[in-house]
């Protein structure tokens, strides 16, 4: 079975070029803008890595990671962050908030791959 | 067509770009200095970032530099740390206006010059107070510095129990670091309590790996880069020691929640639509010809058929109403371009202009939007040129020293309705009217009114400016306003107030997709005449007809004289059919009316508009074409146009032979 993986981000462009980066290699992609609804696209089936930006309206990055980790289902769930080279401030809060792990935007798709193998399996 | 998942992405890239910089735009103005709304600073920070993010992905480095130092400006001043004020706002507006500039530049549309763009960039600098802040320029994450070929690395690995928490695998990092080569991994478990000890969540495991690779440390690092502040970590490469040291942990608190209400939407390819409502206005053709074939039919035997094909009428016009409603845009999208328009211009010529908008919900096609964006622009910047007086002139004449423009939309009658309203000087009556005998477009001697010297200025070859100014007067003018206009199918009317004010008018259909037409039949032919302008039809009684010198035959109706067009001479057609002799009253834009003279009235119908221009050329007095439930095509009329034609040149546009049809020569006197 494909393994599931959910791309949080606001902006249209980066949700579709990550959902075909995946897509491409064979994963299951959901999709959210925000992280509000995130939750909402998750509900209690779990996903086998998160992937999500950390500006965001309603629900930032950092407010979904905590409300992840808090999540009986979703405690264990690899989560990556989307961040630029100047977000260093909000990298720390991400990975104090239980955050897995990073990827500096702008990205390739190689290195997005290789990053959600390096957490996910 | 080569169209690759990048080609999507990029437009996908410049469409958001376009709706944030809108977002941001709106959110900028609607913005009150005093108070500033934290959530408007945040939407407003996003736009920028998003585009920043997309910008880099593509390698727009133009754009992110500049975005990048934007970006930190607006970070400052969402977090308190700056504070906005008159000036300040005025020059976010202008990083705004580089930010689009930029974007449209790597659209590879109008290239950008760099001097505002170093300037405001600066600008922004300096208010942040800051001096460095390098923008991410040609960030490639995937750049190792090659500086070590590999070789035997011995790594001692302890995690800890906050990076089992933050769903790190062990396990995968050393399936990772297999990857990299041959690697020999022990297993320390020393520290393993017994069984009824054991805690779930507890780390207990330490690893000792040997590893042979072909790559350099900072790619063996790398493997370790998401947990190296939850873990024990040394890496021994030959005789170089390298050990990493857990560190202080980031505090910020998380930001919290901001709200901002995003509609359920969707993005659809506008090909897509255009599909749909090409399929639509099919359907709307068959539908009329299955409706023109039952008429025919005997209703008692065909009871349910034709109950049927009265209910697919019905449903025809919803499908179809629904299918605009999804072509439908708020004016909003044009508008927002304008107050930087005005904020440009007003700045170059030295003048205070406030520029309000009313009406920015109001909704349109998507097409009629599209080209909507250069009359208006047009008529904003010959409003802001000529209209509005210095502010030392407006002082003079007990004005307030800003002037303001109105620029509203309202739907009226089915039509879109737009008013660019200024509180200037108004247009001057003798200038226009010297500007005209001096380029030869009237007689010195010729008697016209006020409503008919206006008009004078949608002239070709006409322009009031006493000098070329920079900004209008270069030769396009208010004709290709004009001209853009009537091509939609729309009007321009202007209307001026000495030392008050102008006023221009544009009158758009809300499609131009369908049309709703009155069928009639005229020498032999048959034409739609849009069913908005129609006022009433008559036949007149003996009596109700006169002729007037030089303007043809008048019908008089309730107390006025209205000029008589007979559609079959203005098209020039033999007219051998019987003609009956009906008018049709028609109200033009602005109040001018006419009666066309026509055969026969075939009936009220829904027609698809097949543009003339697209498919054929323009013609005068007519607007474009729709096909016929019989699959005949019929020409629309163009309302405004015939009445033009006949103004212009009355002996030659039509056949002067006035007995061509029995009407008048009933009932003129002899």
């Amino acid at each position: 079975m494909s393994k599931k993986v959910l791309a949080v981000d606001d902006s249209q462009t980066m949700r579709e070029m990550v959902a075909f980066a995946l897509r491409q290699a064979g994963y299951d992609v959901l999709l959210a803008e925000d992280g509000q609804k995130a939750l909402g696209v998750l509900g209690s089936s779990p996903v086998d890595c998160v992937i999500t930006d950390l500006n965001m309206p309603q629900m930032d990055g950092i407010g979904l990671i905590q409300a992840l980790r808090a999540h009986p289902t979703h405690r264990g769930t690899p989560i990556l962050m989307l961040t630029t080279e100047s977000d260093d401030q909000k990298k720390q809060a991400g990975k104090a908030a239980g955050a897995t792990g990073w990827l500096v935007k702008p990205f390739n798709p190689e290195k997005l791959l290789d990053v959600v193998r390096r957490v996910s399996g | 067509m080569t169209d690759t998942p990048f080609d999507q992405f990029r437009r996908t890239f410049f469409e958001e770009c376009a709706d944030l910089l809108t977002m941001a735009e709106g959110e900028l103005r609607g913005l009150d200095l005093n108070a500033p709304n934290s959530e408007s600073l945040h939407a407003i920070f996003r736009a920028v970032h998003s585009i920043k993010g997309g910008a880099g992905a593509f390698g727009f480095d133009r754009l992110v530099a500049f975005a990048h130092g934007f970006e930190s400006t607006l970070d400052a001043l969402r977090d308190h740390r700056l504070r906005l004020d008159r000036d300040h706002h005025d020059l976010i507006m202008r990083a705004f206006d580089v930010l689009a500039d930029l974007v449209q530049d790597a659209h590879g549309e109008s290239p950008m010059q760099g001097g505002s763009e170093q300037d405001i960039a600066d600008a922004l600098t300096r208010w942040r107070g800051d001096t460095a802040s390098p923008a991410p320029l040609s960030a490639s994450p995937a750049a190792h510095e090659k500086n070590s070929g590999g070789g035997c690395y011995l790594i001692r690995f302890t995690p800890n129990t906050q990076m089992l928490a933050k769903a790190n695998e062990p396990l995968l990092i050393l399936r990772e670091l297999k990857r990299l080569g041959q690697a020999t991994i022990t297993v320390d478990l020393s520290r393993l309590p017994g069984l009824c000890e054991m805690s779930s969540q507890e780390s207990y495991l330490s690893w000792t790996i040997e590893l042979h690779t072909a790559h350099d440390l900072d790619r063996v690092r790398e493997t370790f880069e998401f947990v190296l502040d939850d873990c024990e970590l040394s890496i021994t490469e030959h005789d170089t020691r390298k050990t990493e040291a857990p560190a202080a942990e980031g505090t910020e608190a998380p930001r919290g929640q901001t709200s901002a209400a995003s509609p359920t939407s969707m993005r659809v390819d506008i090909d897509k639509v255009d599909r749909l409502v090409n399929m639509v206005g099919e359907i709307v053709i068959t539908q009329a010809m299955l409706s023109q074939q039952i008429a025919h039919m005997q209703i008692d035997k065909h009871q349910e058929l034709m109950t049927g094909i009265e209910q697919m009428a019905w449903h025809t016009r919803e499908l179809q109403e629904s299918v605009m409603a999804i072509r439908a845009q708020p004016v909003r999208s044009v508008f927002q371009r304008m107050p930087r328009l005005v904020r440009e211009l007003s700045f170059a010529l030295g003048k205070e202009v406030r520029l309000v908008t009313e009406g920015e919900n109001t909704e349109v096609d998507k097409t009629v939007i599209e080209q909507l964006s250069d009359p208006l622009t047009h008529l904003i910047r010959n409003s802001v040129d000529h209209g509005i007086e210095t502010p030392d002139q407006r002082e003079v004449a007990e004005k307030p020293r800003i002037g303001t423009i109105t620029l509203s939309a309202a739907h009226r009658h089915g039509r879109i309705v737009i008013a660019v309203d200024d509180d200037g000087a108004g247009l001057n009556l003798e200038r226009i009217r010297a500007r005209a005998i001096e380029r030869g477009l009237i007689d010195a001697q010729a008697d016209l009114d006020q409503e008919a010297i206006l008009n004078l200025i949608f002239l070709p070859g006409f322009s009031t400016a006493a000098a070329v100014t920079n900004i209008s007067g270069r030769g396009v003018g208010m004709d290709v306003v004009k001209r853009n206009v009537q091509a939609m199918g729309g009007r321009v009317t202007v209307e001026s107030r000495p030392g008050q004010g102008a006023r221009f008018t544009l009158s758009l259909p809300l499609t131009l997709a369908v049309l709703d037409g009155m069928l009639v039949r005229a020498g032999g032919e048959r034409y739609v005449i849009p069913l908005a302008g129609i006022i009433e039809s008559i036949c007149p009684a003996p009596g109700m007809v006169a002729k007037l010198v030089g303007c043809g035959d008048v019908l008089h109706i309730r107390g006025e004289y209205v000029r008589l067009i007979p559609l079959h001479t203005a098209f020039n057609l033999h007219d051998d059919a019987q003609t009956n002799g009906l008018v049709v009253l028609v109200e033009a834009e602005g109040g001018r009316r006419a009666g066309f003279i026509v055969d026969e009235i075939i009936g009220q119908q829904q027609v698809v508009i097949k543009s003339m221009e697209t498919n054929y050329t323009h013609i005068p007095g007519i607007s474009a074409a729709t096909i016929l439930g019989d699959g005949r095509v019929a020409l629309i009329l163009d309302i405004s146009g015939l009445m033009d034609m006949r103004m212009m040149n009355p002996s030659s546009s039509f056949a002067p032979d006035t007995t061509a049809y029995p009407l008048s020569s009933d009932c003129l006197p002899s």
